[in-house]
Formats: structure tokens, sequence, C-alpha cells
């Protein structure tokens, strides 16, 4: 049983994560960002930095700390807004998102003070990442940290994650923690039209996951799946909607990459129950 | 501590480079409790044999799977560890060549990119095996060392200096066994230092990897059969460039050679022509290495002939250059 404050406390998470990346999107104009596949993780990055992951925000390279990483880098808002939340970057860090000289780069960059582990962006690369660090870890004998790789349906496309997926259970990685985001769109489509990897449960498990499913919406259900014990890697199917809490952005896969008008800008800040200016 | 007496000399050069790298790999192990080995299928390959039944817990083998082999290195290096990736040099260059900028470039991570049997040493299994870019797509990529040893001793020594300086590192491993001996003693390696091991006044050939010794066999012909003097630079580290010794070469020099065992495009000749022509006084520069095609598999000896890199070819080039300089 998941104790009802912590959920509580995700999902107040959640609302702010959605807020910040509506105004993070809005602050960038017509460049744009990509909105879509943010919005469907944010119950995912709520319950990981709000409720799972340990890390110490005065100490951010400290050892015992569970380690993330984003495999899916375009998703990065979403991260941004909940390393604002966890106490790594502030309200103004966020609006620097996408200026000249920001640390805060379209994809990850590299920069363990505020939080980001690994750069990304090129994707099938975070669960070679993951393996190597759970690897590191299990050799410093050091139990307590685990790694989680967040990667999207999309990103299942290629090669390179099945050869990371082969690995982890090969070397019994029970540290390790596969997220995917499945929002059944990519760029081009839907994912069962541009290439269908169906199903996917069945292809982790089938790679010697502990493959469980959930509602990438819920905080409850994903901080559950998240305390699973095993002694293998546990992979966790999010289904998630893509754009999820703005409805005309939701299963629309205009809005992977896009930009905000101001009337979209404020209806979807009322959406969230903002009254914009 | 390693010994670099003659008979190990000796030996390390009939074991060729992966044989040599395997040495230093176990040298290392004693020393440093960070090192690891990780390797896709080619631990055999790689020298690694002695290095796993010694240390069977610091060697991962990721199968045949390179990519993920270089992402996993990267993840280690990151918590500390000193983590070697070997694979054919192909392989890691070409088809890695997304990870390697994304974890060595960009991240700067401290990992050491291992390329096997670089050149045409497996000339015999074609072009999909042998290499003739991987300078050339690596040398592209920044923040990465490059370090191209010219016999089997100094293949020991640059494996021992990669693991020891805190970078990126990609270790070019070239040649067939029975590799000529450039070194035959021990002597003072520095990443970034070139070492000149025959002066000359009229011509300067500055060569890496195997190609070392063909120019010192090139100098040597030039000399007596041409009376032309060579300088000979064994330039052991591509990146970063010892632009210093460069200068010297060109100083007094009428002629400046670059040789390599690697494509014409984007090698060492390339990135030497790249300094210099920031000069406005300078030598014409000869560059010689493969023309650009894969030629039919064949021997390594056989291929270095069709390529034109044996010591008398090396040797009919510069003379044919420098004469038309004359001229």
């Amino acid at each position: 049983m998941i104790d009802k404050n912590l959920i509580k406390k995700c999902q107040m998470a959640s609302k702010k994560i959605r807020i910040d990346i509506i105004k993070m999107t809005y602050t960038v104009g017509n460049v744009g960002a990509h909105i879509g596949g943010a919005l469907s993780m944010v119950e995912l990055m709520s319950a990981l930095y709000l409720g799972i992951m340990k890390y110490d925000v005065n100490n951010p390279s400290w050892e015992n700390r569970d380690r993330f990483i984003l495999s899916k880098g375009h998703g990065v808002m979403a991260q941004y807004a909940a390393l604002k939340e966890a106490g790594f970057l502030s309200e103004e860090d966020l609006l620097t998102f996408k200026k000249n000289e920001t640390q805060l780069f379209a994809h990850p960059s590299i920069n363990i003070e505020i939080g980001v582990e690994f750069s990304s962006g090129s994707l099938g690369q975070g669960l070679s990442l993951g393996v190597g660090t759970a690897l590191a870890l299990k050799r410093k004998s050091n139990q307590t940290p685990r790694v989680f790789v967040l990667l999207g349906d999309g990103e299942c496309d290629e090669g390179s994650v099945w050869e990371a997926a082969a690995c982890s259970s090969h070397y019994k990685l029970s540290n390790l923690v596969a997220i995917v985001d499945k929002n059944n769109l990519q760029y081009d489509g839907p994912t069962a039209d541009v290439l269908s990897m169906e199903s996917l449960e069945k292809k982790w498990a089938d790679f010697g996951w502990n493959c469980l499913s959930v509602d990438g919406h819920s905080e409850e259900e994903i901080l559950d799946a998240l305390n699973t014990k095993s002694e293998i890697p546990l992979a966790i199917i999010a289904n998630t909607v893509k754009g999820k809490g703005v409805s005309f952005m939701e299963n629309d896969p205009t809005w992977h990459n896009n930009h905000l008008t101001k009337q979209q800008f404020c209806q979807a800040m009322e959406e969230q129950g903002v009254q914009s200016v | 501590m390693i010994d670099y007496k003659r008979s190990n000399i000796k030996l390390w050069s009939r074991l060729g480079s992966c044989g040599a790298f395997g040495v230093a790999a176990s040298e290392l192990a004693q020393t440093s409790d960070e090192v690891l080995m990780i390797t896709s299928d080619l631990c055999f390959y790689s020298g690694l044999n002695r290095f796993k039944s010694k240390y069977p817990d610091r060697l991962y083998n990721c199968g045949i799977a390179e990519q993920n082999m270089v992402g996993v290195a990267a993840g280690l290096a990151k918590e500390g560890f000193v983590p070697f990736a070997t694979t054919y040099a192909t392989f890691a260059a070409a088809r890695c060549a997304d990870q390697v900028r994304v974890n060595m470039g960009y991240m700067k991570l401290n990992m050491k990119l291992v390329g096997l049997t670089a050149g045409v040493s497996v000339g015999i299994l074609g072009p999909t095996h042998i290499s003739i870019e991987d300078i050339a797509i690596i040398r592209s990529i920044p923040n990465i060392i490059i370090l191209s040893p010219a016999d089997c001793t100094e293949t020991v020594k640059a494996t021992i200096a990669a693991a020891k300086i805190d970078a990126p590192v990609y270790l070019r491993l070239s040649g067939p066994m029975d590799n000529p001996v450039v070194y035959n003693e021990d002597y003072e390696f520095e990443i970034g230092k070139a070492i000149e091991l025959k002066d000359g006044g009229d011509v300067s050939i500055i060569a890496t990897g195997t190609m070392v010794y063909n120019s010192l066999k090139a100098a040597e012909i030039l000399d007596e059969k041409y009376s032309i003097q060579a300088k000979v630079i064994d330039m052991h580290t591509i990146k970063p460039l010892d632009t210093q010794t460069i200068d010297k070469a060109c100083k007094n020099n009428k002629l400046l050679v670059t040789v390599e065992e690697h494509s014409k495009i984007g090698g060492l000749g390339s990135a030497v022509a790249e300094y210099l022509s920031e000069k406005s006084v300078r030598p014409p520069q000869l560059i010689i290495g493969f023309c650009d095609e894969y030629k039919h598999a064949a021997s390594y000896d056989y291929l270095i002939k069709q390529y034109e890199l044996e010591p008398e070819q090396i040797a009919e080039k510069i003379v044919l250059k420098y004469k038309n300089m004359k001229g």
C-alpha cells in the first residue's frame, strides 16, 4: 500500500510540472518545444523525483543517490520541471530553457550540479549508460542506489535499446529499472503505423526483464510498480497519452514539437486551473 | 612492473599488437583497481584471455553488440572506473560513431576505445573488417585523444599511458603478428610528444603506426640509393598533434612527407596539412597512405604492396616528388 500523503504529494507536483511545461513552451516562442512527449511523462517524473528517488540537492554527486537517465532526451522539459520541484532548479532557471547560454538545453546536457547525470538526445543510448552505471554500482558493492532509465516507445525502434536490454538481464542487474513512456505516437504518426513493436510487454519479458504494465498517469500505480522488488532488471511499461492534460494536444502527433499561440497558452493554462493574463 | 627487456620485446612483437595490448592490460590490472576490460565477443582476439583467467570479474563481455558496449563503458567511466572497450577498429569507429561522439566527444567520459586490427592486417577478411577510415572519423570528433603506436612495445606503453590520462582515448592497434620492432629497449613515451627516431637534413618523414618501421626502412633506401637524408618521426599521437615537432621538421627540410596505414583522406597527412595551412612559409607536403578505394580481400603483405606502402615504394614516391621539386 502506498502512503496516501505520498500520492497526494506526487499529484500536487504533477500539476505544477504540467504548468511549468506549458509555460516553458510558451516562453520559447515560435521555435516551439517537444511538449507532447513531455506532458506524457509528467506523472512518471513526479513519482520518481517526489516519491521514489533519493538525492541531496546540497550534494548532487552524493555517492548513494539514485541515478536517473532520460534516454528520451527530447522530453526534458518534464525533467527540468521535476528538478525544480526537487530543488535543483528555480523558476527563473526554467525560463532560460532553449535560450542562448542556458544550462537547460532542448536535450539534457551532462551537469551533475543540476541533477542531470548524462547528455542525451540521440535516441537509443540511455539504457546502455544505465547498464554501465548499474554494473559500476554493483562493482562498488553499493547496494543502495537504483538506476532509472526513461525511454520512449518510439525510441524502442532503435536496435541499440535491445542490445542493452539483453545485456541488462545477462548481468542480472537487479538495480536497474527501465520505464517506457508508451504514448503510442512518434514523430511521423502512431507507433503502430510507423513501426509496430507490439507487444512491448512481451518483448521486454522475452529479453529477460520483469515487466509490469501500469497507467502512466496514475501516481499510485507508478509508485507501486517502482517499489517492486526484483532479482532481475525491472521494466515498467507506462501507458500514457501524448500531450496529456491539454485537450487540444492529446493524441495529436502535431504536438510532438510545436509552439503555442497566446490563445492556446491561455486555454492550456485554464485547463490546469490557472487563469493566465 | 613491466620489464622492457629484449626477450619481452621480442615476445610482444611475435604476439602482435593485440597480444601486446593484453600484456599491458594484465599489468594495469595489477596496478589499478579501476581498470576494466569490456569487449564485444572479442576477448580472445583482443589478447585478453590471460586477463580474463586472472581477473574474471574485471572483464565484461557485451556480446556482438558494439554500440551497447560503448555505452556500457561510458556508464562505468562516469562512476569512476577506467574501462577499455575493444572491438575491430572499423566497428569501433564507424559502427559506433554516434556512441563515440556522444559519450567520448560530447560528454568527455574517461573511457578508452581500442580499435583492433586497424589498417589491413585482417585484409583477408575483406573490406568489412579492414579499417582505412577510423582516424578520419574519430579525428573529426572533438575531445578524443588518438594514439597510434608504432610497434608492440609502443602498444604496451600507449595502453598504460591511456589508462593514466583522465580523458577519452582512441587506441589504434595495427600491424600483423610478428610486428616489426621499432623500439628494442625502454624509452620515454609521452602522449602528444612525437619521437624523432632518425635525423636527416633533406626530407622529413612523419609516420604513424606500422608505417614508422617502413619509413625507417625507406629512409635507409633514400640514403643508400639516392643520397637523400631523411629525418624520421614517430607521430604516435595523432590528436592532439605535436605541432612543435612538426614546426621543427619543417624548418630546415625541403620536403615534408607523412606516411600512414590509413586512407590519405582524413588521417595523419590531413591533420598535418590542416595545421600547416595556417603557415605562410612551409615546405611542400607529400601525403602517403591508402588511395581512396577498397582492394580485393588479400593478405597483409599483399595489400600493403597493392596500396604501395612497402619501404621501396615509399622511397620511390619520395624520390619522385623530391626530384620534381628540384627540377
